[in-house]
């Protein structure tokens, strides 16, 4: 009898529960479904109004976009994605080797200075980007990748995550085995420590690739010459643009070169990417 | 402890530990050259009046804490701030509460909800979006001939276009509604972590006691993780005090209608891209000092025990 009840009750909130998720699945990709929804239709289709099937002007909207707009988008998808590609490659890899020293190593201070590290872990590269920007000046490299790429080596956040991961899966016994063999240090590390590490830096890189992808502050401060700019500061151009006398097509599919290919990526790979809490990261 | 091992193998292990040092060598040159003299040079500016006004450069002169002085009673600091404020507590509080519910349900053995993958992999999504262009989408939905003002016009609920963006509510609003959405699915996984390290015996007890799910919850469940709580709060607030992305692109770098989706990093944006160094200085280590100050919070609630492996 009692048991009826409960279960009826449990029931009951279940369907709550999914009748609440369903909406809010709703609300997430409704947005993306009007971007795709749109970026099939041609301007002529876009001013009649709205229509939730898809048409069929998408290639000619793509084509118009990367042969005959205004804004360099192909090339400023080939800028973010060196750029991004770059810094997720050598992010994970000096964190690593970051971690490593901090987790294998016994040496004066070690305890001060992994404490400095994640003391750091926060400063917003906002605050210090007036500094960041005059040196660069002075350094000529303005219009450069080279400060949007190499400070990725420093990344505490990454660091962190590479530490807690060799914590558990990084034995001691294993480099002294290594050791004993006769490998060195520097080979220990480039043929051991980072085949054991490929999970945590495939889920790092993913991340390390995503926020560099979208970063837009720094590089619309970095890069200002038109071929070097990347896709969030297109975009940017394209919203201080006289939007009315765009090809709405255009504008829509422009939108969708910065948002699809990060969706693929990540229905692709969401498995790891979930899982992968962001320890220690900033949220908004 | 160290010590009782070090005397057997003394020489070996100095040689291999002196690598500590080496495998750190360019973490700190990076960190010293592209982040540490970008901070000391950004808190030096603040100390000098150093702008340009039209064509004419005025300055560097030290002037000790007078860009402190300006900065603060010029009034637009706090209009900014406030400004910040607002359209984060308008995103965080409906991103907790959905954020709690969410968790809570993923979590609960009785419920058995099918699909969680799916679920979690939808409401995980839009935070990997690019703002700047997740805004831009929004500008576009939203215009005046936009296809959501079409739509609304369809179906019948207004009969002229409704201009989003000139109405404070509707800007701010949606700049909150964005951050929402980008970040629940970040937060809803981080209380799911937190919500299954708590005993489960713990709601065995609860329940043979009698208790209702109700009660569980709040009774069990929230006391329990206030310490993860509290963690997400502070780390979405350092957060919210760098918003820019979404209203620099929603408003193009304005913060209208009258400056009021205006943010304090979209006010820095502007000092840098009019060279007043001094004032952005200013701006700058105050928003340093500020993070500091929270970030020593989170420090001592989380990464803290960390140090003594």
């Amino acid at each position: 009898m009692k048991k009826e009840k409960v279960t009826t009750a449990t029931q009951i909130r279940r369907v709550i529960a999914y009748i609440v998720l369903v909406i809010i699945t709703i609300l997430c990709l409704f947005w993306f479904y009007i971007l795709f929804i749109n970026s099939t239709r041609s301007h002529a289709e876009l001013t009649k109004g709205f229509t939730l099937l898809p048409s069929s002007f998408i290639a000619k909207n793509l084509g118009n976009v990367l042969l005959h707009g205004t804004l360099p988008i192909a090339r400023g998808m080939l800028n973010s994605l060196l750029i991004s590609a770059s810094s997720a490659i050598l992010t994970t890899y000096f964190s690593a080797m970051t971690a490593f020293a901090i987790h294998a190593y016994r040496f004066r201070g070690r305890k001060a200075i992994f404490t400095f590290i994640l003391a750091i872990m926060m400063i917003p590269t906002q605050v210090t980007s007036l500094g960041f920007v005059r040196l660069m000046t002075s350094m000529n490299l303005m219009d450069n990748f080279i400060p949007l790429i190499v400070p990725s080596i420093a990344a505490p956040v990454v660091f962190f995550y590479m530490k807690q991961s060799m914590d558990a899966t990084l034995p001691a016994s294993l480099m002294e085995a290594a050791r004993i063999d006769g490998a060195s240090e520097v080979r220990i590390f480039n043929t051991i420590v980072i085949p054991l590490m490929k999970p945590a830096i495939a889920v790092q890189a993913i991340f390390a690739f995503v926020s560099t992808w979208n970063n837009y502050f720094l590089p619309a401060l970095i890069l200002h010459k038109d071929y070097m700019k990347t896709l969030p500061i297109l975009i940017a151009q394209l919203r201080a643009a006289d939007f009315l006398k765009f090809d709405m097509g255009q504008v829509y599919a422009t939108i969708a070169f910065s948002i699809f290919p990060v969706i693929v990526v990540y229905l692709l790979l969401s498995k790891y990417i979930v899982g992968g809490t962001t320890a220690g990261a900033v949220k908004g | 402890m160290e010590k009782t091992v070090k005397p057997q193998r003394n020489n070996k292990v100095t040689r291999y530990n002196k690598w500590g040092y080496i495998f750190l060598i360019p973490f700190f040159v990076v960190f010293v050259i592209f982040q540490l003299i970008p901070l000391v040079s950004t808190i030096y500016n603040s100390f000098f009046e150093n702008y340009r006004s039209g064509l004419q450069q005025i300055g560097p002169n030290f002037v000790g804490l007078g860009n402190y002085q300006k900065l603060l009673t010029g009034g637009d600091f706090f209009k900014y701030f406030g400004n910040t404020m607002i359209m984060w507590i308008l995103g965080f509080v409906p991103q907790i509460v959905i954020s709690l519910v969410l968790a809570y349900w993923f979590t609960d053995p009785s419920l058995r909800l099918k699909g969680q993958r799916f679920f979690k992999t939808v409401i995980y999504m839009p935070n990997l979006i690019m703002a700047a262009a997740f805004a831009m989408l929004f500008f576009t939905l939203f215009a005046d001939t936009g296809p959501i003002n079409s739509m609304l016009q369809q179906v019948g609920i207004w009969s002229k276009p409704y201009s989003f963006m000139s109405h404070v509510g509707s800007v701010r609003g949606m700049v909150a509604f964005m951050n929402c959405l980008m970040w629940f699915g970040n937060t809803t996984i981080l209380l799911m972590a937190g919500m299954m390290g708590i005993d489960t015996s713990l709601f065995e007890a609860a329940e043979v006691d009698g208790a209702t799910a109700h009660q569980i919850f709040w009774k069990v469940t929230l006391p329990l993780l206030r310490p993860i709580l509290v963690y997400v709060m502070i780390t979405s607030l350092i957060g919210g005090l760098q918003m820019f992305d979404v209203p620099q692109i929603l408003t193009n770098g304005t913060g209208d209608p009258v400056r009021s989706s205006m943010t304090l990093i979209m006010w820095l944006n502007k000092h840098l891209y009019n060279y007043n160094y001094g004032m952005g200085g200013a701006l700058s280590v105050i928003l340093l000092v500020v993070t500091a100050v929270l970030s020593f919070a989170v420090f001592r609630f989380s990464a803290s025990s960390e140090v003594d492996n």
